[in-house]
């Protein structure tokens, strides 16, 4: 296997030219630009956040090891608990509404509808633009003073003073999953549409000679062939949202009252502008625990899905 | 007609009325509302201040369209040096992370050298690993290796989610081309080298054009790092300077931080409006593997 299966005679190359027609040479070669970045800025990095997570790390000095120090603080800490609740709160709300609202969304596109190519390039923008940037617009629709939700509801009368968006905590949460919610939906939504699109239609026609009505055709037919990329596509939205920062940072710094503090902007704020390095990587690291468990969640649901199929792709 | 019944499949049995409620209202309902924020951002970022802090009037209309967010951001905000350092960076971090992500992905699904299935596993899961918990320890690697504040700081920092996704997307289409092709080539005494840059590259332009598109608006969107490693106004990038230096105190320039909304968002809408399949293939391509 390893001896280079096809080439010239070896008497006619330079050594030069043998050895890299070697694979393992060849390989080695091939990673090492690839493999150098990773491990510099990733591997390392990975390991040093969980180092730094025991320690008294500042801004400007390096820590001492303090052992469990920072998550024994952690557990007593109300703010990091509510951010914990928060985290969960944010991920499950989001992640369903999104799930439900993608798949409504991909069937719909799924249709023969007109301007189809159109329709479903421009859906996917919200996903494409700075979610930074797209977050800023929705920091002026939840404007308390200008809001233009509030404006139409009081014209409509159904409301008499303006709504306080983000200054409230049950209504910030709110309107911070509804924009997460707007960012996700696209790409569950284009990603599902993927799938929709390779589920053979001789499969519905079975379903409709059986006599099969249309929830009974999504239930029995649609439903089990696209279980493989809804586990993937619900995991990785999971993660992303589970590790969200940018739309929180943007919309509410995590206020009011920490109401909206996810694990990831909490983590920041210790670290950066507060200086306390070694607590914001505890914090961080805190992450990592559940994150496994949502890749091992999907990774084992894949396989049994898998297995049952009796593919070995 | 005969056309869009057969491509209809079945749907020839349902009313049009019935078809209108179930397919058509909802859809223009998700429409409204996926793009009414853009639409509330292009009309704000060309409101006189004076319609904007008014409460009479129509919000949704504009009467006296006006550039000058637009004047005050591009004059008198560091505004376009943002926009250059971002477009820098971007391009830059793409480049290096393509070519590093070519070889690395020809090596595990080409060469197969020993231990590759497991490479290729370490990058997926690589892929996984959010910035959120990678933005601490790398702040001070980058403050350690004397970059932090600089260019260079987020160039050598976003390779680090652009590779392992390209590499995992190129694996896919490295996948699909035939290895007969390249036995051939080998037979005929190409070099791998040869066999890489005249066969297996050529093959794999969508493939590369999808991770392209899809890395740079990746390095374009990209917040935490920015945030973290960047402090002086020059070298911030158009996310981060929006956030960070349009908003003074109280007083939110609602016009001007619409207009450098609408702005930063321009050139990866454009990119992405050119090459929207390959960027649909990417998104779907990365998962679905």
């Amino acid at each position: 296997m390893h001896a280079p299966a096809a080439s010239p005679p070896a008497l006619l190359q330079p050594p030069l030219n043998r050895l890299l027609d070697n694979r393992g040479v060849l390989g080695l070669l091939f990673m090492l630009p690839a493999g150098l970045l990773l491990v510099l800025f990733l591997t390392y990095p990975l390991g040093l956040g969980v180092w730094l997570g025991f320690t008294d790390a500042q801004v400007g000095r390096p820590g001492q090891w303090i052992g469990v120090e920072n998550y024994a603080y952690a557990v007593t800490d109300s703010v990091f608990r509510l951010s914990v609740w928060n985290t969960f709160l944010y991920t499950l709300i989001a992640s369903v509404i999104k799930f439900g609202l993608g798949l409504w969304l991909a069937l719909l596109l799924d249709e023969h509808i007109p301007f189809k190519a159109v329709v479903r390039a421009v859906v996917l923008l919200p996903f494409i633009v700075p979610t930074v940037l797209s977050a800023i617009a929705f920091w002026w629709i939840y404007d308390a003073q200008f809001s233009i939700i509030s404006w139409t509801l009081s014209r409509l009368g159904l409301i008499d003073a303006y709504i306080d968006f983000l200054g409230d905590p049950v209504l910030a949460r709110g309107s911070v999953i509804a924009a997460n919610v707007w960012r996700g939906l696209p790409f569950i939504a284009i990603c599902l549409l993927a799938g929709l699109q390779t589920i053979p239609p001789s499969l519905y026609e079975a379903a409709a000679i059986d006599g099969a009505g249309p929830w009974q055709k999504f239930w029995h037919v649609t439903l089990p062939m696209l279980s493989p990329i809804i586990a993937v596509v619900m995991t990785f939205s999971v993660l992303f949202t589970f590790t969200d920062f940018q739309l929180i940072w943007v919309l509410t710094r995590g206020g009011p009252i920490n109401a909206t503090h996810l694990m990831a902007t909490l983590s920041f704020q210790r670290a950066i502008p507060g200086g306390a390095l070694g607590e914001g990587a505890a914090i961080a690291t805190a992450m990592i625990p559940f994150l496994l468990a949502a890749i091992l969640f999907s990774y084992f649901g894949l396989q049994r899905r898998r297995w049952q199929q009796g593919t070995k792709d | 007609m005969k056309e869009q019944d057969l491509g209809a499949g079945m749907n020839y049995l349902v009313s049009l009325p019935r078809r209108v409620v179930t397919v058509y209202v909802p859809l223009l309902v998700f429409l409204f509302v996926l793009l009414f924020p853009f639409y509330w951002m292009a009309i704000t970022a060309i409101k006189p201040n004076a319609e904007l802090l008014s409460t009479g009037g129509n919000p949704f209309w504009v009467i006296h369209p006006t550039l000058e967010h637009f004047e005050k951001l591009l004059l008198r905000t560091a505004y376009p040096s943002w926009m250059w350092n971002t477009m820098l960076i971007a391009l830059i971090s793409t480049f290096a992370s393509l070519a590093a992500s070519v070889f690395a992905a020809y090596a595990i699904e080409r060469l197969r050298f020993r231990g590759s299935r497991h490479v290729g596993m370490a990058i997926f899961l690589a892929y996984l690993v959010p910035p959120s918990i990678l933005f601490i320890p790398l702040a001070t690697i980058v403050f350690q290796l004397g970059i932090f504040d600089s260019k260079w700081a987020l160039i050598l920092t976003y390779p680090t989610f652009l590779i392992p996704f390209s590499t995992w997307l190129l694996m896919g289409y490295f996948r699909s081309i035939p290895f007969e092709l390249e036995e051939c080539a080998l037979i005929d005494g190409a070099s791998r080298w040869q066999i890489l840059v005249r066969i297996v590259l050529p093959l794999a332009v969508p493939g590369l054009i999808s991770a392209g598109i899809f890395a740079f608006t990746l390095s374009w969107n990209e917040f935490l790092y920015a945030l973290t490693f960047i402090s002086s106004s020059e070298h911030k990038t158009v996310p981060v300077g929006v956030i960070t230096e349009l908003v003074e105190g109280d007083v939110y320039h609602w016009g001007a931080l619409m207009a450098g909304a609408l702005l930063g968002s321009l050139p990866v809408a454009i990119l992405y409006s050119f090459f929207v399949e390959y960027y649909v293939a990417g998104m779907t391509g990365a998962v679905k593997e």
